[in-house]
């Protein structure tokens, strides 16, 4: 059993404490995936999408929440795809072409082969 | 800090490279790669060595490595041959245990890393300059080449494989948010027992272990310098990506991403 805080808490707390607080994990030496922080970050705003949309805790939020809320999702695929498509269409157009690069290793790959050959390389 | 200049001129000194060349049909390329090497190394005065790792190549590397090995003299071209086609990942591994520098660069043996060329058009310094400097600068576990920063970029490269390449560099970017710009890269600096560490926890080939080899780097909290370099393709010999390299990238990315 461990402190925390002036708190004991049992194994079984605090390997739920772990799942809320993926920062405490880190800290206790155990190592969370990229699939699972992809997978906690998704179902947080699943939650609060359908905690807004459906209104479940009955806070009775104005009717504009729950119609701006509803088709949240999409919209955020849609933009992600958006900005995917254009951050990798920006970044192909940009990538440089290294003419200089290749002319240059042309020439010496010239001057290595006659350089060998005369050192008496064989090819 | 005042008197910074001295202790780095006797570390310069102390200090030698080790290069390891795993060849797989390399008999054009690797006199080539060689001979560039050693001019680079004699004219900037550092210690080094270069070790040739050749899988029995079925068109003479070998051969032409002994051949090397008369010309620049043994303690400078180290040949570690192995019986068979063994995968990059073990070849690194055999080559290190042989390996006597306290640094080591890792780079393709098939020209597409030309390291005499001056990248950056304001200092004109060979990449591997560029790659020594930037370590000594931050004193960094490992120095990357990237292709996607700054001046890096690729020669001989169409539309579509810039599109696939980029594609798959923005995936890999999302999903697993390393601290390189260039995963699949293969032109590096490491120190040597930083090398070694990451090698023994690498379990994957060709492409996926470079990417690997980084993520590991994270988890193990080493530090990581970026130079940009360009990438020009291989002039000899066949080119191994094709279909069958991309479902390999793709099943190497999964797997990281559940794994790490
Ligand atoms: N020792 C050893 N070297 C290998 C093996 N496979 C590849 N190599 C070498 O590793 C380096 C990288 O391999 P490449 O074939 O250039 O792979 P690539 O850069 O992904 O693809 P291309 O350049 O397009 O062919 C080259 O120097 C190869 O000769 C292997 O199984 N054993
Ligand atoms: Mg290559």
């Amino acid at each position: 059993e461990k402190t925390v805080g002036g708190l004991m808490y049992g194994k079984r707390l605090s390997s739920l404490l772990q799942v809320v607080f993926p920062g405490e994990l880190a800290a206790e030496g155990v190592i969370m995936t990229k699939l699972m922080q992809w997978l906690f970050g998704v179902s947080l705003l699943a939650v609060v999408w359908a905690l807004t949309a459906y209104d479940l805790l009955d806070l009775n939020l104005p009717q504009t929440y729950r119609d701006v809320a509803w088709p949240m999702p999409a919209y955020l695929l849609v933009s992600f795809g958006c900005y995917s498509l254009a951050v990798i269409g920006y970044r192909v157009a940009t990538f440089n072409d290294c003419e200089e690069a290749s002319r240059e290793l042309r020439m010496h790959i010239k001057e290595a082969r006659e350089d060998l050959r005369k050192k008496g390389l064989r090819f | 800090m005042t008197s910074r200049t001295t202790p780095q001129q006797s570390r310069d000194s102390r200090d030698k490279y080790t290069v390891l060349l795993p060849t797989y049909n390399e008999r054009e390329n690797l006199p080539l790669i060689v001979w560039l090497l050693v001019k680079y190394f004699n004219k900037s005065g550092y210690d080094y060595e270069i070790i040739v790792i050749d899988d029995a190549s079925p068109d003479g590397t070998l051969d032409v490595a002994k051949q090397l090995q008369e010309i620049y003299g043994k303690d400078k071209v180290v040949l570690r041959p192995r019986a068979s086609k063994l995968g990059l990942g073990t070849a690194y591994l055999h080559g290190i245990k042989q390996a006597t520098g306290n640094f080591i660069f890792i780079m393709d043996a098939d020209l597409s890393h030309h390291v005499m060329h001056p990248c950056c058009m304001s200092n004109h310094k060979p990449y591997l300059s560029l790659l020594i400097r930037k370590q000594k600068e931050g004193n960094y576990d490992l120095v990357s080449g990237t292709r996607y920063r700054g001046s890096g970029g690729v020669y001989g490269w169409d539309l579509r494989r810039k599109l696939i390449s980029r594609g798959a560099n923005f995936l890999t970017q999302t999903l697993l948010r390393p601290n390189a710009s260039d995963l699949t890269g293969s032109f590096r600096l490491y120190k040597k027992e930083v090398l070694e560490t990451l090698v023994e926890k690498c379990m994957s080939k060709g492409y996926v272990f470079q990417m690997e080899i980084i993520i590991r780097a994270r988890q193990l909290k080493y530090t990581i310098g970026e130079v940009p370099i360009s990438f020009v393709d291989r002039v000899y010999g066949e080119s191994k990506l094709g279909g069958n390299e991309i479902v390999s990238f793709a099943k190497g990315l999964l797997l990281l991403f559940a794994t790490t």
